[in-house]
């Protein structure tokens, strides 16, 4: 199963955490701390898999692709395919790309809480939910009009739903 | 309404946080932030409860605490509107964990929005329980997913699937309940379904027996049947992902029958067309495609064999390794390693990909590929295998060397099939890493050059060819200077020349020039520094021309800081200077090293402590005894983790000369058992009765020495003596002939005035013992007694057998005696020479312990005694 799902930048400041494993909140600053000293020391043209039981305990893996200023990282155990985890983050950014019509980091942060829901639309609770990015963004499409429907029935104050206004 | 709540937004708020210099200023707005979420909270206000959570999400994530606000989470599902429990359920899954006493509390919000008209709140419900359920919560509402396993919405169906997963994995008694309704999604149309219901089944599998034998059962041939739809499907784009066709579902199917097949012949067998028509048609120059086949290898690999299967599989791999990816090539050695162990004869046919994937640019796949070489490596392909690593060591990383430099050593110590070709790749990979070489491995190099006698003179000249092109690695400095310490002699001679050897011309002040150049050498180590001093005092004796120049070397550490160096310098100059006559003894070549007790200690806890600071005291004012501390170090192999035995260093040095002055004198003090009596027949064993006094002595002797060689133990540091009783015995050899032409006639005839009496050394009812003594001119601290034996009694004694003792400032040689039969009624004696050199000559006068064994009428006798009535000034 899939541990974590991680988006940093090159910075390391972390964009979008999520971690289905349980971990406390220190320790799950500590991992995105070290996840990022072990990337930012990887040189280019390498595989994108590491080895992550140092930081996330035995039989953890951890493959990650590097878009322009952010890595997205994903963190699972041997139960699942490298190669197939990899398609899996390509399938994300595509649906993130599609969304957002080329993403970039300002997208993931001021948006964190959409990416989420694209996010828990593709992965749920560690497994692969879905991965047609186009099912993905019919999801995300309903769920949105659903949220832009009850906003105006409930006038909700229209700055809380800080991903309407995209 | 709260001043602090007025006016951020949420993107008010990131930008607040993004506009922060420092994490100071990063803290200070996150403080700001919190404390107006914490008012807004305790002011129960509605309006913001939403805006709220959604800023504490972010300030959760940059690492802060947001506890406080998990309460509001559970008033946001609560809440009707689909806004709030959305905001309110990601809130749940960020913030809460499973280990929280409060998600008891949402239990019933669950259930009801579980059971929501709007599928999408029922979605969002599946979604938090999917990641946060409790084992509680799951017996509670594993009910309502069951019943939502059949929804009419596929988007429902998937998420209850895999919401099932997490349920029976926290209660594992639920995964009955659960087995007819995942094998009905296996029926499933829909892409999403299928792909979770597959999912769902693997997981039951393995978290029940009962069901895996269900779904093996009744499954094993559908599952076979939708893979291969799925394979021939024709190009669909929804699911396609660069060209290739749903390659998750084929990834999860093959999962699934991998669990099925595993242990079971029948579903293996079931699988075996289908599996093979995946390995052969799957397209393979997409990431995708290879992902579709990695799974297929992994599946091969687990399932039951029918052979074939099992090299396509490994052939896959085979052509992974030479993929342009090195995702590919990464992954296709992760499953070589594993195959190894299945069939590792398949994996050797790719030896020689797996090797250029040793010097892959990219340093993980290397390191893998090494390990997987590593495992590969057996008597038969040691030779072309070491010989591309050694090659390969040359040009490799830096930061590679150390891991590829262990791993050569070790494959090369442990296959290697002949001692020459070991001594050859060691010498290489010293030259080109020998910065990198661990001391065991160094240690034991030097174990095996020991060992092999007859290509000392070979190592010797091949260190030393080495050592002009590569001095700046330690290791090979040490191990040449330790050989040129030991075989300079070898060296300078050209002894022991191979076939294959280019001859090389070294004089004895180039061999001296080379450990100078190691001792100088700035940065030479401790440990090389005071082997380089052990090397040149060898030197010393081999090389008496180079004698003066090699004391000049040494002095110039007398003043060092460092005490060990301090130490040797003054005492090995005091040795070349003072003790001309033990140095050649004390600085003989090294016994062979047992390989066995070395492996044994390296095994053994060897407490590796440095010796610089523990060296023996020495300051015992006998001369003789100051040499001691060296004397241990020249007995270990290495000069820094000398073992500590419980024998002090005068025991050693009683070992080490106890061949010419024996030490039953001391051990016959110290214990008066038995047991000092067989040392003194081993030590003695010239005239042992088993040892006719005929001419074959000589070789009795030579044939004793080299039996008894390999027995003795490294470890109480015998063999040194051994070996110099081994030598002296043989260089007594020739002064036995010498002897032999005048042993009937009293060598004081011979020899100048007999200005020294004779005495009656021991006497008793059956024997008496008369010694003559001579001095030869020039040299007045060696004194040849003659010893004559008399019988007193009227029996012939038989097996006559005469053993001394000395202590250790004496040094004792015994000739053969003339006889082994003593006639009876003084009708005849036996005589006997003994050479005694005394170390403290003018100031000790001689004193001896004997034994005379003999057999009368086949009984045997013995007699002992102590002589202390020699005369002064011997």
């Amino acid at each position: 199963m899939i541990k974590a799902v991680l988006i940093m930048n090159t910075q390391g400041k972390p964009r979008l955490t999520k971690f289905y494993e349980f971990l406390p909140v220190e320790r799950q600053q500590e991992a995105i701390h070290n996840v990022f000293a072990v990337l930012c020391s990887r040189p280019e043209h390498v595989s994108n898999f590491v080895n992550a039981e140092s930081i996330f305990g035995p039989d953890a893996r951890l493959v990650y692709k590097h878009f322009a200023t952010l890595y997205f990282v994903f963190i699972f155990d041997s139960s699942e395919n490298e190669l197939a985890i990899l398609d899996l983050i390509q399938v994300f950014v595509e649906t993130l790309d599609k969304c957002f019509r080329n993403v970039c980091e300002l997208d993931v942060v001021f948006n964190y809480s959409k990416i989420h829901t694209i996010l828990d639309e593709i992965i749920f609770g560690g497994q692969v939910l879905e991965t047609s990015s186009a099912e993905v963004m019919k999801a995300v499409e309903e769920i949105s009009k659903l949220e832009a429907a009850s906003n105006a029935i409930n006038l909700v104050p229209k700055s809380v739903s800080g991903w309407r206004t995209r | 309404m709260n001043p602090f709540s007025s006016g951020t937004r949420l993107r008010d708020m990131i930008r607040a946080i993004r506009a922060c210099k420092t994490a100071a200023e990063e803290r200070a707005v996150v403080r700001k932030e919190c404390a107006a979420i914490r008012a807004s909270i305790n002011e129960n206000d509605n309006d913001y409860r939403h805006r709220n959570l959604a800023k504490l999400m972010f300030i959760h994530m940059l690492g802060y605490p947001t506890h406080f606000g998990q309460m509001e989470c559970l008033k946001l599902i609560a809440s009707p509107g689909f806004p709030e429990k959305r905001i309110g359920y990601l809130g749940l899954m960020l913030l809460l964990d499973e280990r929280q006493e409060v998600l008891m509390l949402v239990t019933n919000s669950l259930k009801q929005d579980l059971n929501h008209t709007n599928q999408y709140i029922v979605g969002l419900a599946l979604c938090a329980l999917g990641n946060i359920c409790s084992a509680e919560m799951a017996r509670d509402l594993a009910p309502e997913v069951e019943r939502l396993l059949q929804f009419r919405d596929p988007n429902i169906r998937k998420k209850a699937a895999l919401c099932s997963i997490r349920i029976i994995k926290k209660v594992p008694d639920l995964a009955e309940n659960f087995i007819n309704p995942a094998t009905a999604l296996l029926r499933e149309k829909h892409h999403g379904v299928l792909i979770t219901g597959v999912q769902l089944c693997t997981d039951l599998c393995k978290i029940s027996p009962e069901a895996l034998e269900h779904i093996r059962k009744k499954c094993t041939d559908g599952l076979v049947r939708t893979l291969r739809d799925l394979a021939n499907s024709p190009y669909s784009p929804e699911y396609d992902i660069a060209g290739i066709t749903d390659p998750f579902l084929h990834i999860r199917l093959l999962k699934l029958l991998r669990v099925l097949g595993e242990g079971d012949a029948d579903a293996s067998d079931s699988m075996n067309d289908i599996l093979a028509q995946v390995a052969t048609k799957t397209e393979t120059n997409k990431v995708a495609g290879n992902a579709i086949l990695y799974e297929c290898v992994q599946t091969i690999m687990s399932v039951e064999d029918n052979g074939g299967l099992r090299v396509l599989a490994i052939n896959i791999l085979g052509r992974f390794l030479s993929n342009r990816d090195n995702n590919i090539r990464y992954v296709a050695l992760n499953m070589l390693m594993k195959a190894v162990t299945v069939d590792a004869q398949a994996v050797q046919r790719h030896r020689a990909t797996i090797l250029e994937c040793v010097k892959d640019s990219d340093a993980s796949i290397r390191k893998r590929a090494l390990e997987l070489v590593y495992v590969l490596v057996n008597e038969t392909n040691v030779k072309p295998l070491a010989k591309e690593l050694v090659d390969y060591l040359e040009v490799s990383d830096h930061d590679f060397r150390e891991d590829l430099t262990a791993k050569i050593c070790s494959i090369v110590a442990k296959f290697s099939p002949d001692k020459i070709w070991y001594i050859d790749q060691m010498l290489k990979v010293l030259s080109e890493a020998g910065n990198f070489v661990k001391d065991e491995v160094w240690h034991a190099l030097i174990v095996v050059i020991s060992n092999a006698s007859e290509l000392h003179g070979y190592t010797v000249r091949a260190l030393y060819r080495a050592f002009q092109t590569s001095a700046e690695q330690e290791i090979l400095v040490r191990v040449t200077v330790w050989c040129i310490g030991e075989y300079g002699d070898m060296l300078v001679n050209n002894i022991g020349m191979l076939d294959i050897e280019d001859p090389i011309t070294v004089t004895e002040s180039d061999a001296v020039d080379v450990v100078e150049i190691a001792i100088k050498r700035h940065a030479s180590d401790l440990t090389t520094k005071a082997m380089a001093l052990v090397a040149l005092l060898k030197l010393s004796s081999r090389f008496p021309s180079c004698s003066e120049r090699i004391r000049e070397i040494i002095v110039q550490f007398k003043g060092n800081f460092v005490l060990e160096l301090q130490q040797r310098s003054i005492e090995f100059n005091s040795i070349i200077a003072k003790h001309q006559n033990i140095r050649s003894m004390l600085v003989e070549r090294m016994p062979v090293l047992d390989e066995a007790t070395f492996v044994g200690r390296r095994a053994g806890s060897l407490p590796g402590t440095a010796s610089s600071t523990t060296a023996p005291s020495v300051s015992l004012p006998n001369g003789v005894s100051k040499p001691v501390a060296p004397l241990v170090d020249l007995l270990d192999l290495s000069s820094d983790d000398a073992p500590a035995p419980s024998s002090s260093g005068g025991d050693l040095l009683h070992d080490l000369l106890g061949v010419d002055l024996s030490p039953a004198s001391q051990s016959g003090a110290g214990k008066t058992s038995n047991s000092g009596t067989d040392v003194l027949l081993d030590l003695l064993s010239i005239g042992s009765p088993s040892a006719p006094s005929s001419s074959s002595t000589i070789d009795i002797l030579s044939s004793n020495t080299s039996n008894k060689a390999p027995v003795s133990p490294l470890s109480d540091l015998s063999p040194l003596s051994l070996s110099s009783r081994a030598t002296s015995n043989a260089g007594a050899a020739p002064m036995m002939d010498l002897l032999d032409g005048f042993s009937s006639s009293p060598p004081t005839d011979s020899n100048g005035p007999p200005a020294l009496p004779s005495i009656t050394a021991f006497e008793s009812s059956h024997l008496r013992l008369t010694f003559d003594f001579s001095k030869q001119p020039g040299n007045p601290q060696t004194t040849i007694i003659q010893a004559t034996f008399m019988n007193l009694s009227s029996d012939t004694y038989t097996d006559f057998v005469f053993q001394a003792a000395v202590p250790k400032f004496l040094q004792l040689h015994l000739d053969p005696a003339s006889s082994n039969t003593l006639p009876a009624a003084g009708n005849g004696s036996v005589t006997q020479s003994l050479k005694v050199t005394n170390s403290q000559h003018g100031k000790k006068s001689l004193v001896m312990r004997i034994r005379i064994a003999y057999k009368i009428n086949g009984k045997d006798t013995l007699e002992e005694g102590q002589i202390n009535n020699f005369p002064r000034d011997l």
